[in-house]
């Protein structure tokens, strides 16, 4: 085996002192964190000492959802990118695409996921969410049927969930935003 | 007297012999080591101790490999026993590591196994080290990836010392696949990371609303009622009661929506995301990875390059082909680099050292020591919180030597930069 590794002329330094290099996952991150385009209306909440964990606000300026603001939970696991973020709405949200729980339908975070993929394809995904609800395929069924049938109350529902109402048995949460913070 | 392998007198025979056009093979080296020799001293760790283990663990034996090292952290389930033969049924919950090394001493008195119960996560570096080759049996892409990036650094950092050639088999069905994984010389596992297709999944909106397959409905119940029922319990697939839970709770959903055929082994199979094995594939890939594992220890023929598929579910058809190192991999596809810089310069002078470098001519770059973020360029509140490490100087922040991960938009993936300090001995 010295003649299959002598083969290859590689300049080997003795570097025995060295940490175990980052994981490959979170090398990728690192570069995806750092050269993320963010426009105004987001905003990443990361620390330096685990940036594996992050959050994202999402301001929406227009539609449905403007003046809203919205909060995710993104994890990225020691996979990525073979395995999607595992991204999370916090609060509860009146959208057909998202549940009361949270759990959000967006192909690019399942079955459509590739690794040429990125956290700014995650992002422009959830901005197309709230920019474009697809009632086609939805998760709140309700908000769904309600964009469908009758959408000037589907708009009037769905600002009145974000004022913190309640919706049928559902208690939403508020998510307007606070102007000590808008910008 | 316990039964003797005698099987491997073909292979003593076998490496007595020159084959022309191998100018490697050498009767005797140059050390005087004879090839057999070679293989009596080779220690091999074997990754995995399942369908294919198994397989590759009783070909090493009977091609004469006598130091052999196996791990694995899985324990033995009844639906192993079809296909993984080292064990029986009186073994059914115990370690496979450790019931397969046991089967083998058994076996072949003559050869030196030890067991790990373990992670392979949790061995030494110091073991690693020890080894001559691996042979992974794995059915999960992390833990290939996790070995792959370990092994690369290996080498980087201990030269041929670290030089462990991993040898990857991998089955699905009547399909299957093997790597011979030749650390800084050849395409490492991350380089063919695109060809591995992610696990299937299911849109949830499908799984929420209009199932149409039990998988759906299997999907429903481990993916969305799972947490909402038990938020502090993770869903294990090898605990019977859990499975149990999600095959009552699915069926209940498929009767609902007309689907018929909730099992307990389809749920399983969902939630393990478990891909039908079958022996004689396992046996096929095992024993060409043994037969990679014999050429590179003795050089007695010629090896893979590198990559060979086989399609059994397509009219059997082999495929060898050389897969080239990827320039986007994040494992080997890393640029590396050394600057000279005064302990007392600080980290701004050092980025800006590396946009001014007329080798990398860095953008932007990003900057990480070992666990430790040194500065981002965005997004906001991570350049925020690591600006105050601009104005500190460098040997606050890492010592002399030290390897920083350099990432910038003109770089494929990454820069490793050695700092050294110019103005003390390092």
């Amino acid at each position: 085996m010295r003649k299959i590794w002598d083969k290859k002329k590689t300049d080997v330094q003795a570097q025995k002192a060295q940490p175990p290099k980052e994981s490959p996952a979170k090398i990728r991150l690192q570069k995806d964190l750092s050269e993320l385009e963010i426009s105004k209306d987001m905003e990443i909440i990361a620390s330096p000492t685990n940036i594996m964990e992050f959050s994202v606000v999402y301001r929406p300026q227009e539609g449905y959802y403007s003046n809203g603001e919205f909060k995710f939970q993104v994890s990225v696991s020691h996979n990525y990118p073979h395995e999607p973020p595992k991204v999370h709405c916090v609060q509860t949200i009146f959208h057909p695409n998202i549940d009361t729980e949270g759990h959000i339908c967006l192909n690019i975070l399942r079955e459509e996921w590739k690794p040429v993929l990125n956290i700014q394809s995650v992002l422009f995904g959830l901005r197309m969410l709230f920019e474009a609800p697809n009632p086609e395929d939805p998760l709140n069924k309700e908000a769904a049927r309600l964009l469908i049938d009758n959408e000037p109350e589907f708009a009037r529902t769905v600002s009145s969930s974000m004022r913190g109402r309640m919706i049928g048995l559902v208690q939403y949460d508020r998510v307007l935003v606070s102007h000590s913070n808008y910008y | 007297m316990a039964p003797v392998a005698s099987c491997t007198t073909g292979i003593e025979r076998f490496l007595t012999l020159k084959a022309p056009h191998v100018e490697d093979f050498e009767l005797v080296t140059e050390e005087g080591e004879t090839p057999q020799q070679m293989l009596d001293k080779a220690n091999v760790l074997v990754i995995g101790a399942g369908g294919l283990g198994c397989e590759i663990l009783k070909d090493l034996v009977m091609s004469g490999f006598k130091n052999i090292h196996v791990i694995d952290m899985d324990t033995i389930d009844v639906s192993n026993l079809n296909r993984q033969f080292l064990f029986r049924k009186k073994d059914v919950g115990k370690p496979k590591a450790e019931v397969a090394a046991e089967f083998i001493r058994q076996r072949s008195p003559d050869v030196n196994i030890t067991a790990h119960y373990k992670r392979i996560q949790d061995m030494p570096e110091e073991f690693y080290l020890s080894l001559s080759l691996i042979v992974c049996g794995l059915d999960s892409i992390e833990a290939r990836r996790w070995i792959n990036a370990f092994i690369y650094n290996l080498a980087e950092r201990h030269g041929y010392e670290g030089f462990k050639p991993i040898i990857d088999g991998g089955t699905e069905g009547l399909r299957g696949n093997m790597r011979v994984i030749l650390p800084k010389h050849n395409a490492c596992f991350d380089c063919g990371l695109d060809m591995y297709p992610p696990k299937t999944t299911y849109p949830i909106c499908t799984i929420a609303n209009t199932p149409r397959l039990p998988e759906h409905c299997i999907e429903w119940a481990s993916v969305l009622e799972w947490p909402r029922i038990f938020p502090d319990k993770k869903l294990d697939g090898d605990d019977v009661d859990h499975i149990n839970w999600v095959v009552e709770q699915a069926s209940q959903r498929a009767a609902s929506f007309n689907i018929s055929g909730i099992t307990f082994s389809l749920a399983q199979g969902v939630v393990k995301n478990i891909i039908p094995a079958i022996a004689s594939t396992n046996a096929i890939i095992a024993a060409a990875c043994v037969n990679e594992a014999v050429k590179l220890i003795t050089s007695c023929n010629k090896y893979l390059d590198n990559s060979m598929l086989y399609t059994g579910d397509a009219g059997v058809y082999f495929f060898a082909y050389p897969l080239f190192q990827s320039e986007t991999c994040l494992v080997c596809g890393q640029k590396e680099g050394s600057m000279d810089a005064l302990s007392t310069s600080t980290l701004e002078d050092l980025i800006t050292a590396l946009k001014e470098h007329s080798v990398f001519q860095l953008k932007a770059p990003s900057l990480t020591y070992g666990e430790t973020s040194l500065y981002f360029q965005k997004p906001k509140m991570l350049e925020e919180q690591t600006r105050p490490n601009l104005s500190k100087s460098l040997n606050d922040l890492f010592d002399s030597g030290s390897t920083l991960t350099v990432t910038d938009p003109t770089l494929p993936t990454s820069l490793r930069v050695t700092v050294n300090f110019s103005d003390k001995a390092s």
